[in-house]
């Protein structure tokens, strides 16, 4: 088994998968011979050609929009946005065409593909190349929202999105693409979306977090266990569809529940994890859950590790709600 | 403006036409150009008679729709605004396919999760799942001529859009990417004189829509959107210079719509009534009739009978359609996703329950059925 980046293993999936399916054809901004800004897709317009990894001019809603088409004709469009943050423009292909394809022509046509780009912070990027924009997709029917934390997931995640019959947002924790290294199996294989997995075992506060802030979290398990408190922390990696009884059992396991991530608080992820607890197990609850968030304000450069979460952040949780 | 294709004259002759349609293909023309007056017809009766929601009449743009379907295979990939259901028509798609959606009942496609006039076809013809936001489809169509073309086949994508189509995002981005591609599509613009309330003078201040294909590196047409056999000619030249791998082409059809946006609009209260006259005296099934007579290929009874045989297909279309019960509970939470996931079982769940224990009919037996 390799030793690789979660970047590199990225880029081991997209390499694994275009090997397998010629139908996989992987564009975007400066992906091509380049090999995209973070080097994601290096070596497929090599191996592959241009036909099936190639630049496209600049203009998110013409990349999307043009997997749509891609995708309802024969291809399996694996696109990227440079950065999370460049996005919006193609929220209308995303949330109003690739989203709602399937439903509004009664499963006629459907857009097999997938949206792959880096979001959050920790790289000094300011307002622009930092935001965690994933409430804005998980609140839409028809898109799944997909988000590795380790290179084992990444690849095996991104392979599952790129044979999913639906279309997949995969945003990649871009401050783990080069901190972070992990055993990755060679060839095809994949992990299931809708699945969570637990990075710790722990038996008295439950934290649930994704993408970047997973080893934050781990790190705060870490430090809380020396003092006594056992945190069991679930990476939820599918933000939707949410596999939402792992997420209960998860909860009821400690009674204690702190929920992690970058983005803003309001009406953030973490709302919805605390609303799913509150509604289906108020009673196993011996404590309020608990938000670590980034704050309600645009997403700053300078004092970004302020506002990203952080150990001392998430560890101060933790030890509220297990002396609650 | 560039200069404009026009090959119908005033009193219906033709000096310029080479044949490309037969005498069976043109009278075929002509008869869809009835059946879209018929099915228009009838959905404004259905609609003033409170039995559908909402349309989108045709009238005046007809010559284009069938004009453009008619230089175009079935196999090539139709990506249309909600102002084109003639092009499904002319390539056989059922009047009564068609009534379903107007109903939105359980036989429609879309299981009536759609606004009337919102179709979608795979088959007779790849007639693209209409959605209601403007120029989203032009992007789409790119991409959808990228894979023809990455797959080896030489079929052609056709993006129908309206005026005001070409001030969305879409117009720009699929243009550019299309020129930079060299993709094999058509956009088809009908310049027909509104968007909804606005006239096309507050859309653009470009002389004509057309001339925007220079910006894009790849050739703009003007053609006369009321002569069928203009249009016939410049989507024919633009889909055989895509199929043979020499990019798109950008044609503006100058027509003019003469009816109002939708049902739900009172065009009165914008249109001038001289402008409307004017228009009248074009319209582009007297102009294509005009033609057929001086070929000697219509007559008075011919025209009694395709309107007869129009307007009777299309009422038991709506008899049918109106007949058909409506979808069942559970479409609302079939086609979101190919699997069906857990917290929309438990929706779904909860939703019948309710429904039940409501008594709603369309509950069954309380039971979700996914």
């Amino acid at each position: 088994m390799a030793i690789l980046t979660l970047l590199q293993a990225v880029n081991d999936a997209l390499h694994t998968k275009m090997r397998d399916d010629e139908r996989v054809t992987v564009f975007g901004e400066d992906v091509g011979p380049k090999g995209g800004v973070f080097l994601a897709t290096e070596g497929l317009t090599r191996e592959f050609g241009e036909r099936r990894c190639f630049d496209t001019p600049l203009s998110e809603d013409g990349i999307v929009g043009a997997a749509v088409g891609m995708a309802v004709n024969g291809l399996l469009p694996v696109c990227e946005i440079q950065f999370q943050d460049f996005i919006f423009p193609a929220f209308d292909q995303i949330v109003s065409e690739a989203a709602k394809l399937r439903y509004r022509s009664g499963g006629q046509y459907t857009a097999p593909m997938v949206i792959r780009t880096p979001y959050g912070g920790g790289i000094r990027g300011g307002l622009y190349h930092s935001q965690s924009g994933e409430a804005y997709f998980a609140h839409t029917p028809g898109l799944k929202v997909v988000i590795p934390s380790t290179p084992h997931d990444a690849k095996g995640l991104l392979i599952a999105a790129i044979e999913d019959p639906d279309p997949v947002l995969f945003l990649e924790p871009k401050a783990l693409y080069r901190s972070l290294k992990g055993e990755v199996p060679e060839g095809s294989y994949t992990v299931d979306l809708s699945t969570v997995r637990t990075a710790r075992e722990g038996s008295d506060v439950t934290v649930f977090c994704y993408g970047a802030m997973v080893p934050v979290c781990e790190k705060a398990a870490a430090t809380a266990a020396e003092g006594g408190i056992e945190t069991h922390v679930v990476d939820l990696r599918t933000l939707l569809p949410l596999d939402e009884e792992a997420v209960l059992d998860a909860a009821k396991r400690t009674g204690r529940v702190v929920v992690v991530h970058e983005a803003p608080r309001f009406c953030g992820y973490g709302a919805e994890i605390s609303a799913l607890i509150a509604e289906n197990a108020i009673e196993y609850m011996e404590a309020p859950v608990r938000r670590v968030t980034g704050f309600d304000t645009p997403f700053p450069n300078t004092l970004e590790h302020h506002y990203m979460p952080d150990e001392r952040r998430v560890l101060d949780a933790i030890e509220g709600v297990a002396s609650f | 403006m560039t200069e404009t294709l026009k090959m119908i004259e005033a009193d219906g002759s033709a000096p310029s036409f080479n044949g490309a349609l037969d005498d069976k293909a043109l009278v075929y023309c002509y008869r869809t150009m009835l059946m879209v007056r018929a099915f228009d017809d009838i959905c404004m009766k259905l609609q003033r008679s409170g039995r559908i929601g909402f349309s989108i009449p045709n009238k005046g743009v007809e010559a284009t729709q069938v004009g453009a379907a008619s230089a175009l295979r079935s196999t090539d990939f139709f990506f249309p605004s909600y102002r084109d259901f003639g092009m499904a028509l002319h390539h056989g798609a059922e009047p009564v396919e068609m009534m379903h959606n107007m109903f939105g009942n359980a036989s429609d496609s879309a299981r009536g999760r759609q606004m009337p006039v919102h179709f979608s076809f795979t088959k007779p013809l790849r007639f693209f799942s209409i959605s209601s936001p403007i120029g989203t489809h032009l992007p789409q169509a790119v991409g959808a001529a990228f894979a023809s073309q990455a797959q080896g086949k030489d079929d052609v994508s056709l993006a129908s859009f309206g005026d005001g189509g070409t001030s969305s995002t879409g117009f720009h981005s699929a243009l550019n990417m299309a020129g930079v591609w060299k993709a094999p599509v058509i956009f088809l613009c009908q310049n027909n004189g509104w968007a909804i309330s606005l006239p096309s003078s507050g859309q653009t201040a470009s002389d004509g829509y057309a001339i925007k294909a220079k910006a894009y590196g790849m050739p703009g047409v003007t053609v006369d959107g009321n002569d069928l056999l203009a249009v016939n000619r410049a989507v024919s030249e633009a889909a055989e210079r895509a199929r043979a791998g020499e990019g798109p082409t950008l044609i503006e059809a100058f027509t003019y719509r003469m009816g109002g946006h939708s049902t739900s609009d009172d065009p009165t209260k914008y249109v001038p009534a001289e402008e409307l006259e004017k228009w009248a005296k074009k319209d582009p099934v007297l102009r294509m009739q005009r033609f057929l007579a001086q070929r000697g290929l219509w007559d008075e009874a011919l025209e009694e009978t395709l309107q007869a045989e129009c307007a009777a297909e299309v009422a038991a279309a709506a008899k049918e359609a109106q007949a058909t019960p409506g979808p069942t509970l559970e479409t609302i939470f079939s086609d979101v996703y190919e699997t069906l996931p857990n917290h929309l079982r438990r929706q779904g769940e909860q939703a019948f329950d309710l429904a039940a224990r409501k008594g709603d009919a369309d509950a069954g037996g309380g039971a979700f059925p996914l």
